[in-house]
């Protein structure tokens, strides 16, 4: 038929490519760094040459944490994005510019104060953080229906209002444990470590959650009615998506602090290059979300003469000008 | 027993009333037209058939049985819903689109196979939209956007359709392409259809019976020429209409009369 390739013929070309653009990512982002030639790690990589002691910590105890943390954080993050944008009917939405990250990141700091574990009350108290401002926005999205503005002009407000209080709490607490401003504000993947596995754990079957309702998701964009019409339990599906979308999203920020804009970033590209259905989408933003969060990392690590900025910095200087782009492109 | 029944139904929105009290029985294979003057209640009425309204009051059975016993993906086999608009903000193709149309019938992954896509490229030959296959919703005009909607519907396979104003916006040849479809759908699948509309003299060409709302109530139910009176609709719509016959088919034919001219001549006449 003109026009048309079934799902399962697309899924798995598009699956393999960027599988293999995720794997290419790592090699770099293992590979690359301020310390150590970037040729020996590759002779590491590959068990050439001499066995280098030092070299080895750094590419496997500290690069390789960090390149997981990102490739999840970076996956969560833009398949979050995928299923707000769906669920709110809303091509602009997305974790940060609803201020959901903001509200875990201020339920995070509040269970740090309240002397919270990272999991699972840290988690928790992040989850609830994230499940109040999504609410909140659910609310505004509701009295104006269909008024896109008022959503991102709530989720702007939101987001200053979170990043007051974060900057209120952390200037008023003498928590020694607390992490620096930077960190909650702009995000940051330093942290990354052997705590971070609970994290993979709790996200893996979130995307799989996710990918299972594909099809409802596709037939929900068509509206709500319509979608119930041919069989979608609306009110159940939404439930559930919004659940899991926000707890993917409050676990990641708990170790990432707030990144911006790659929720926006990606499934806008993919949408471009794959069209809108859910089915190949899911797997692509997660795929495609992981590497781009890898190479944005080895960016925040290399680019700086000295030390290294937030990867935040690097994922706003590219998503920020998209946001401005496509409001541009959606006003005419 | 008949396909559809609907029993003392009551329906409430924001805890107004909107329908009042309705019960009618449509038998299958019939073109069942609901009209009536805005804010009747006629669009509620269709969702609630379609199991997306709750019944405040009253019962509906579809095939002797409740529509609260059908799970939505039985309901969805059963009846196929065609509202006046779907959603184009996200750039589903057409072909895609109509796919949709499989979900009650498809498992956990809703993936299509092969017959899913022969259905649906039969539904599109039928509305006559194959050749936009691979365009995107967002560029179709009005009367090829509402034919990729009932092009689902058909690819859904339900026995029922349930048509909300589907002639709406459309002019004379969409209307008489999307009428003569559903004709066609009635007669080679033996579908019932159950519609709402605005447009009277469409109703009189195609319907076998009329259901006229009012204020939410029964106002009457009965064939065109039973229920396309020039009373019944002047008092229903609050305007003054001449009803005549149409001379080719027979039918009813409902003309608007301008309130000046509708004076003068009662002037003059006496009676309409």
């Amino acid at each position: 038929m003109i026009g048309y390739i079934p799902v399962y013929k697309k899924l798995i070309p598009v699956t393999l490519v960027l599988s293999l653009l995720l794997f290419v990512s790592m090699l770099l982002g293992l590979t690359i760094g301020s310390s150590g030639g970037t040729g020996a790690a590759w002779k590491l990589l590959l068990g050439l040459g001499e066995p280098d002691a030092t070299l080895e910590v750094i590419v496997w105890q500290l690069r390789w944490p960090r390149v997981l943390l990102a490739a999840t954080v970076g996956a969560s993050l833009s398949l979050g994005g995928l299923v707000f944008q769906a669920l709110l009917r809303n091509p602009l939405a997305e974790p940060y510019i609803l201020g959901v990250s903001g509200g875990s990141a201020v339920g995070a700091i509040l269970g740090i104060l309240a002397g919270f574990s990272l999991f699972p009350g840290l988690t928790l108290s992040s989850f609830v953080g994230s499940l109040v401002v999504l609410l909140l926005v659910l609310l505004l999205n509701k009295s104006k229906e269909g008024n896109s503005d008022s959503l991102l002009l709530g989720g702007v407000m939101v987001n200053a209002f979170c990043g007051a209080i974060i900057m209120f709490l952390i200037s008023v607490s003498k928590t020694a444990q607390m992490q620096k401003i930077i960190f909650w504000l702009m995000g940051d993947l330093s942290s990354a470590g052997a705590d971070s596995l609970p994290l993979l754990l709790g996200v893996l079957p979130c995307f799989l959650l996710i990918f299972l309702l594909a099809q409802p998701l596709n037939l929900l964009l068509t509206g709500r009615e319509s979608a119930s019409a041919m069989g979608v339990n609306v009110a159940a599906i939404m439930l559930v998506l919004l659940l899991t979308a926000s707890l993917m999203v409050s676990l990641t920020v708990c170790h990432s602090g707030l990144i911006g804009f790659v929720g926006l970033t990606i499934p806008h590209i993919l949408r471009l290059l794959l069209g809108s259905d859910h089915r190949i989408l899911i797997p692509a933003c997660i795929l495609t979300g992981a590497s781009y969060l890898i190479l944005c990392d080895l960016l925040s690590r290399s680019l700086p003469s000295q030390g290294e900025m937030s990867v935040g910095i690097v994922t706003a200087l590219i998503g920020a000008p998209l946001f401005i782009g496509l409001l541009w492109r959606g006003r005419r | 027993m008949s396909l559809i029944e609907i029993r003392g139904v009551s329906l409430q929105y924001d805890s107004l009333p909107v329908i009042k009290n309705v019960s009618v029985e449509v038998e299958q294979g019939e073109f069942f037209v609901i009209i009536g003057p805005n804010g009747a209640g006629k669009t509620t009425l269709l969702k609630a058939l379609a199991g997306l309204h709750p019944l405040f009051a009253g019962e509906i059975q579809i095939r002797q049985r409740l529509i609260g016993d059908y799970s939505r993906k039985e309901l969805a086999r059963t009846l196929a819903l065609v509202p006046q608009q779907i959603n184009a903000d996200f750039p589903f193709t057409v072909v895609e689109t109509v796919l949709m149309g499989r979900y009650p019938h498809l498992g956990l992954l809703a993936v299509e196979g092969k017959k899913d896509l022969q259905l649906a490229e039969q539904a599109m030959e039928f509305t006559e939209i194959a050749h936009l296959a691979g365009r995107r919703l967002g560029q179709l005009s009005g009367g090829e956007r509402q034919r990729v909607i009932i092009a689902r519907a058909v690819c859904q396979q339900s026995k029922i359709l349930l048509l909300d104003e589907p002639t709406a916006s459309l002019d004379p040849a969409h209307q008489l392409r999307i009428m003569d479809l559903m004709e066609r759908l009635r007669h080679r699948e033996e579908i019932t259809i159950i519609m709402v509309s605005h447009d009277l003299n469409l109703a009189s060409t195609y319907a076998d019976r009329l259901l006229l709302l009012k204020d939410g109530a029964v106002e009457k139910i009965g064939t065109p020429r039973q229920v396309l009176t020039r009373e019944l609709l002047s008092q229903s719509y609050g305007c003054t209409l001449l009803v005549d016959e149409n001379p080719l088919l027979g039918t009813p034919r409902v003309s608007l009369v301008s309130e000046k001219v509708a004076s003068t001549i009662s002037n003059e006449q006496g009676h309409l």
